[in-house]
């Protein structure tokens, strides 16, 4: 058989891909959130990012994974490592590391996961499935024409984009400002 | 094996959000609380995504590049205002931040 | 077997995109040693290179001239004891060289060798190359951190600090260069990187040239910015021996060490290709439009075997100049064979030139086409590779402060400028 024509198939082994993604995804999100050690959470939670980037590769969002190992896996938790550093106590990590309030939270969040599992079981047969799937191969094209218009016409998203961009200018003055010693 | 469907995505985000809120309502550490909602934010994109694909067109992905690009503001904002506490009381421990004056 | 080989070599689409998991992992298989023997010459290279820059010899005893020093050291650092600092965090300092491993060789799945010789043409492929090189600075921090000593976390901080302000005038250098490749005639640009050096290739001139000097100048802020990613000289403040006792590499040992060393000699190699994917037209030979007849096509087909028959030309010569003293024996005898072998490649690549002079779809030619692409593509990289070496050896190292003000106030300001200029012209210049 000709291999080159096999452009195009379908893609190999998915639920291998997805159950195996998925588990590094909610076991790195577990070790995220009990780890005494501050580093250590902030390694899992890269760990996590990326799991999730590779779930949006397998949900056809290549450029959404690409944003997400960029901006957050190397951009913001690089910020992260900084910061535990600089605040980094020894004696933190020795002392208690929950709250004293602790069943009250657990309690709150196994509500909110029973409400989520209620949601779904409930509004399962809302869920359509279509035969199409989105195209991959311009992907990024598509993006662009939506935020930021083709044919000479503005994309849809142009002025939320043009604000997003405001936003990220006033959170670098708000992130200089408030690290200086004397305004 | 059964074929992955929008809802197995779902399932997931779910648990990375139920993660997230047990972070954010229990730990102690400031910096861990504030990675614990990264964990929340990071499963409404997850949501996102997967409705994306289900209907077809983009306007999913396009929201959700626009969460991030917030999430990387809060954080930036998040941890100066940290840092800018940390210089007054040497503590990261969310409930030793308790006065309006120290 | 022959049917199924030429047709694989003939693909228009790269296993990736075809689905072809064996042909990918063949390539991947490919690109790994082909790196593994890359860093372990680009380590020869340097040591020989800087030498002759300072009028010494460099190593000579080793193999005939130095040629086996790389796999003495590799033995050496393979032997060595491995120390751990005690009061080290002992899984980070494990994993930490291992992201930086991870993060430098995933950068060569979207690497284009030619029309269809990449393990995968992603979509996404420039933002998938940002994206993984921004990892390996977690490796550098988790690396500082991890050994638990003040000279290796501030040369840690300090050199991730420096990485991630160059990625900033790099990105948007790289983002000038791919606005460029939207102004062929179908209106939309791409960022896949076999479609970048068709957009060259469409439109009739390297980036480099394209709109001189915007081009030129978005080229020379990603060369300056890829120097500073890598940490080489002169931005090596980080892990100069002088300055701060190896930096954040200072607690490793052995074969850890010895792994980011490769990281870091690996992402040379990979942003140097970028390099020459973006702005020199990848693997697509020089002058493809101006003197394209066939006769011309057949000389620059001659190129690989006539590089290769100049190597073995220079090492008969060494051959010959070697000191006629019986202690030389050995080496007079091993620097003979290794010329032996240089002469029968060349010899391969000539038969395969001339065997494969027309663009018929035979075995072939299609090999010969394979070899011109990859060929094309390695000698710009060469040199690139060489000219790291070249300012290793010429320029004192900036302090550190000065490569900050040189990265966020010199550097991005200028890149900004070039793609706003880019725009404009695009849109004035039909």
């Amino acid at each position: 058989m000709n291999p080159a024509l096999n452009v195009g198939s379908a893609p190999v082994g998915t639920p291998y891909f997805f159950y195996g993604l998925a588990a590094a995804a909610v076991i790195s999100g577990l070790l995220v959130i009990t780890r005494r050690n501050a580093v250590h959470s902030a390694l899992s939670l890269i760990v996590t990012l990326l799991s999730v980037a590779g779930l949006y590769l397998m949900l056809y969002a290549p450029f959404v994974a690409g944003v997400q190992i960029i901006v957050y896996a190397g951009g913001i938790m690089v910020l992260f490592l900084f910061v535990i550093m600089l605040v980094n106590i020894d004696r933190a990590s020795k002392e208690r590391q929950f709250n004293r309030i602790w069943p009250v939270g657990l309690l709150a969040s196994c509500a909110l996961l029973a409400l989520f599992l209620g949601a779904f079981s409930k509004g399962r047969a809302l869920l359509p499935e279509r035969a199409t799937q989105l195209p991959e191969g311009i992907n990024t094209q598509q993006v662009a024409a939506l935020l930021y218009g083709e044919a000479g016409r503005m994309g849809q998203y142009t002025f939320a984009f043009e604000i997003a961009s405001l936003l990220l200018l006033v959170a670098i003055l708000g992130a200089v400002i408030m690290t200086k010693k004397k305004i | 094996m059964v074929p992955i469907t929008t809802l197995h995505y779902l399932v997931v985000a779910a648990a990375l959000f139920v993660l997230g809120t047990i972070g954010v309502l229990t730990r102690r550490n400031v910096v861990i609380v504030l990675m614990s909602i990264e964990l929340i934010l990071n499963a409404v994109n997850l949501n996102l995504v997967a409705f994306s694909r289900m209907w077809g067109n983009l306007h999913g992905q396009i929201f959700a590049i626009f969460i991030v690009v917030d999430a990387a503001a809060e954080a930036a904002v998040g941890l100066g205002i940290l840092i800018a506490f940390f210089r007054n009381k040497e503590t990261i421990k969310v409930d030793e931040i308790d006065l309006l004056k120290w | 077997m022959l049917n199924a080989l030429t047709s694989y070599l003939g693909s228009p689409v790269t296993p990736g995109q075809a689905g072809n998991q064996l042909w990918a992992l063949i390539y991947v298989l490919i690109i790994f040693a082909g790196v593994s023997i890359a860093v372990m010459a680009m380590n020869w290279l340097e040591r020989k290179a800087l030498a002759h820059f300072q009028i010494r010899l460099g190593p000579m005893r080793v193999g005939p001239h130095g040629l086996l020093q790389p796999i003495a050291d590799a033995l050496k650092l393979m032997l060595k004891e491995d120390i751990i600092p005690s009061e080290a965090d002992k899984t980070v300092f494990w994993i930490a060289p291992l992201i930086g491993l991870v993060a430098a060789f995933t950068v060569y799945t979207v690497i284009p060798f030619g029309p269809s010789q990449a393990v995968s043409d992603m979509n996404i492929g420039i933002l998938f190359m940002l994206g993984v090189s921004s990892l390996g600075v977690l490796g550098i921090v988790t690396a500082g951190w991890a050994s638990n000593s003040h000279y290796p976390l501030i040369g840690a901080l300090r050199s991730s600090a420096q990485m991630v302000s160059y990625e900033v005038a790099m990105g948007l250098a790289v983002v000038s260069a791919i606005l460029m490749t939207s102004l062929n005639t179908a209106g939309t640009g791409t960022l896949s990187m076999i479609g970048i050096v068709q957009a060259q290739q469409q439109q009739g001139v390297w980036f480099l040239f394209k709109f001189f000097p915007l081009g030129f100048v978005a080229f020379i802020i990603f060369a300056i910015a890829m120097v500073a990613e890598t940490n080489r000289a002169p931005f090596d403040l980080a892990e100069a021996e002088s300055e701060l006792t190896a930096g954040f590499h200072t607690e490793y040992s052995g074969l850890r060490w010895s792994l980011f060393m490769l990281a870091e000699y690996a992402a040379m190699i990979a942003v140097s290709a970028i390099a020459v994917t973006l702005w020199l037209g990848g693997w697509m030979r020089p002058f493809p439009n101006l003197l394209n007849a066939p006769a011309w096509e057949f000389v620059f087909s001659l190129f690989p075997g006539l590089t290769f028959a100049a190597l073995a030309g220079f090492a008969f010569l060494g051959t010959a100049r070697m000191p006629s003293h019986s202690f030389f024996r050995i080496q007079r005898i091993g620097l003979g064979v290794f010329a032996l072998l240089l002469a029968f490649l060349a010899l391969v690549l000539f038969v395969i030139a001339i065997a494969g002079r027309n663009t018929d779809t035979s075995l072939a030619a299609h090999t010969r086409e394979g070899i011109d692409y990859v060929y094309w593509f390695m000698l710009k990289v060469a040199i690139f590779m060489y000219l790291f070496i070249w300012y290793r050896a010429t320029w004192p190292r900036y302090r550190f402060d000065q490569l900050m003000k040189i990265g966020w106030k010199v550097m991005l300001p200028i890149s900004l400028g070039v793609l706003i200029l880019t725009a404009i012209v695009g849109v004035l210049i039909p």
